[in-house]
């Protein structure tokens, strides 16, 4: 059962060659061994994803079965789950259990997929290194010394070293692209609006959203052919025409254009990262794509207008945690005013903090022209950048992060150089656009992750492009040694 | 520009978070390079462009304001640090 594709799973499950119990059971065991190293899952339910697997096999048994019937899926700690601990890496959600089920949980649990566990995560997904959470820091299974990336740390970890068969992500700024660099698998985040947002804990609600983290581009698209459509309980939920986007995974690709864009070579880039990133390329004009030069003259913008609009939502967002309605309350208080603030600082990690504090600032009486509106026209700026560059090719490429995975506890006491660990990926996030990050290589054992940037709405096109390279290629298919 | 301690302590009054002296200290230090960060925004000239709220401009839809949620109401109460009734309960703000 293990180092198979979605499909193969599914066609197994379908040929009664094992049962849903079964393959649940398996991956649970291999959750129960490794999780005390890798530290990937905040809750595992065996009772809760058994009972689903023993439903997902009756409706095997009647026919009733879609694609991803049957197959556990681990789900990122964001998403709300009803009756399921739901604690997006913080204390302040501790004993949440929530009594509802996000649209994304909503739609799995439609298709018959089995809830395998809520996996970890840096505190309401702010960071890129899994070292934030309140559960504990997340282990890179290439190399336990190192981060997994994050904040989808413990998704991607469940992914990578193969105790759940695919997971479920979401990416504010690079928080599925850069785990699935730095972990080496395949992960997708979509157009903004896309997938549904609703029950899905808020950190920047205009950049955050949700995709699939698995092996291939091929398990992706059947994981994004379940979580995408229109949601009217998501106001930002895009009204547009579900589309399949497992029909054109082997188009050809000839004739393609693959824009280059100079600023993603320039400074910060690891040069042993850069040269799998032009063997990459190589490969794909031997593919008889054609490579194009472009420029993105504002990417440089992008983390400075990024740390202004994120921190500025997140400010907002989480001013609902106040020790009233749900969540942690502070034990001893004088009056309402000293509950909150107390229950506020012991409730919040540091980075948590910071960022509540930088957004508050930014946002604050006589510095919103300043700094948030500057930022969101900067965003303008980025983002016709991109239109620009859709004028002169199909797709855009360069690497997901500028290294591969670094040493637990060396940028922790940085928050600069852990921001920076983004620069390739927060910008599509400001534009909304589609982009992928597969496995391309290996740096001192160590993977190396290829980003693909698709226009608006063209995750077939970016879903395709990596199929077509992961059919000639085996990076995707390696899996980390010493996780029997 | 750079952010004061004095700033620290109005802000963090503001975002309703408690923080110590020591702590001030140690977010003015962090804050100083992200604050430092942020201030290449200044560089280019935004006048005359648009600020950008969605990536795909789409503006907030309006729907009929009805009731399409499940009564979740026990449920919810029962997730209150305190509760009684139906009622979350908080120290008294009013004599």
């Amino acid at each position: 059962m293990l180092n198979l594709s979605l499909k193969e799973i599914s066609n197994a499950l379908e040929e009664k060659k094992f049962t849903s119990v079964e393959l649940t059971q398996f991956f649970l065991n291999r959750v129960k061994k490794h999780n005390p190293s890798l530290n990937a899952f905040i809750t595992v339910d065996e009772g809760k994803s058994l009972a689903m697997a023993e439903k997902s096999d009756q409706l095997i048994q009647s026919g009733k079965k879609s694609t991803l019937t049957g197959i556990p899926i681990a789900q990122k700690d964001i998403f709300c789950a009803d009756g399921w601990k739901t604690t997006c890496g913080s204390k302040m959600l501790d004993n949440f259990i929530s009594p509802y089920d996000s649209t994304v949980i909503n739609k799995f649990n439609n298709a018959g997929a089995v809830n395998l566990g809520k996996t970890n995560m840096d505190e309401f997904a702010m960071g890129s290194s899994n070292e934030t959470s309140y559960f504990g820091p997340v282990k890179n299974p290439w190399n336990l010394d190192c981060v997994p990336g994050g904040s989808s740390g413990g998704s991607a970890v469940a992914v990578a070293a193969r105790l759940s068969p695919a997971a479920t992500g979401t990416d504010t700024g690079g928080s599925i692209r850069q785990p699935a660099s730095l972990c080496g698998f395949t992960g997708l985040k979509p157009t903004y609006g896309l997938v549904s947002r609703y029950g899905m804990i808020a950190f920047a609600s205009s950049l955050d959203q949700a995709g699939p983290m698995a092996i291939s581009a091929e398990d992706c698209a059947l994981m994004l052919d379940v979580m995408t459509g229109y949601d009217e309980r998501d106001s930002t939920s895009l009204n547009r025409k579900k589309e399949n986007y497992s029909n054109s995974l082997d188009n050809k690709i000839e004739g393609l254009k693959i824009g280059i864009p100079k600023e993603f070579f320039e400074d910060g880039l690891d040069s042993d990262v850069q040269k799998l990133i032009e063997e990459a390329l190589k490969q794909y004009e031997e593919l008889g794509a054609q490579i194009i030069d472009i420029s993105l003259p504002n990417n440089h913008l992008a983390i400075p207008a990024y740390y202004v609009i994120a921190p500025a939502e997140a400010s907002s967002n989480l001013s609902r945690y106040d020790g009233v309605r749900y969540g942690y309350r502070t034990k001893e208080y004088d009056d309402l005013m000293d509950m909150y603030f107390k229950t506020r600082q012991e409730g919040f990690g540091d980075e948590v903090k910071r960022r509540i504090l930088i957004g508050t600032y930014v946002l604050s009486a006589g510095y919103f022209d300043a700094y948030y509106l500057k930022a969101q026209k900067i965003r303008r700026l980025i983002s016709n950048d991109f239109k620009a560059a859709y004028e002169k090719c199909d797709v855009i490429m360069g690497p997901s992060a500028p290294s591969v995975a670094f040493k637990s506890g060396d940028k922790q006491e940085d928050p600069l150089a852990m921001y920076l660990q983004d620069i390739f990926t927060i910008s599509t996030n400001l534009a909304g656009l589609p982009a992928m990050s597969i496995p391309a290589g290996f740096v001192n054992e160590l993977p190396v992750g290829l980003q693909l940037i698709g226009n608006h709405f063209e995750e077939s096109k970016i879903l395709n492009v990596a199929n077509v390279y992961q059919k000639n290629t085996d990076w995707h298919l390696q899996s980390p040694k010493g996780i029997d | 520009m750079s952010i004061t301690r004095e700033e620290i302590k109005k802000i963090a009054n503001l975002a309703r978070i408690s923080v110590s002296q020591e702590e001030v200290e140690q977010v003015e230090k962090k804050l100083v390079g992200i604050m430092a960060l942020i201030e290449k925004m200044q560089e280019v000239e935004t006048d005359s462009i648009e600020p950008m709220a969605h990536a795909l401009d789409i503006n907030q839809p309006l729907r009929e304001d009805k009731v399409t949620e499940k009564d979740i109401r026990d449920q919810s109460l029962s997730l209150a640090p305190h509760s009684e009734e139906s009622l979350f309960i908080v120290p008294q703000v009013i004599e």
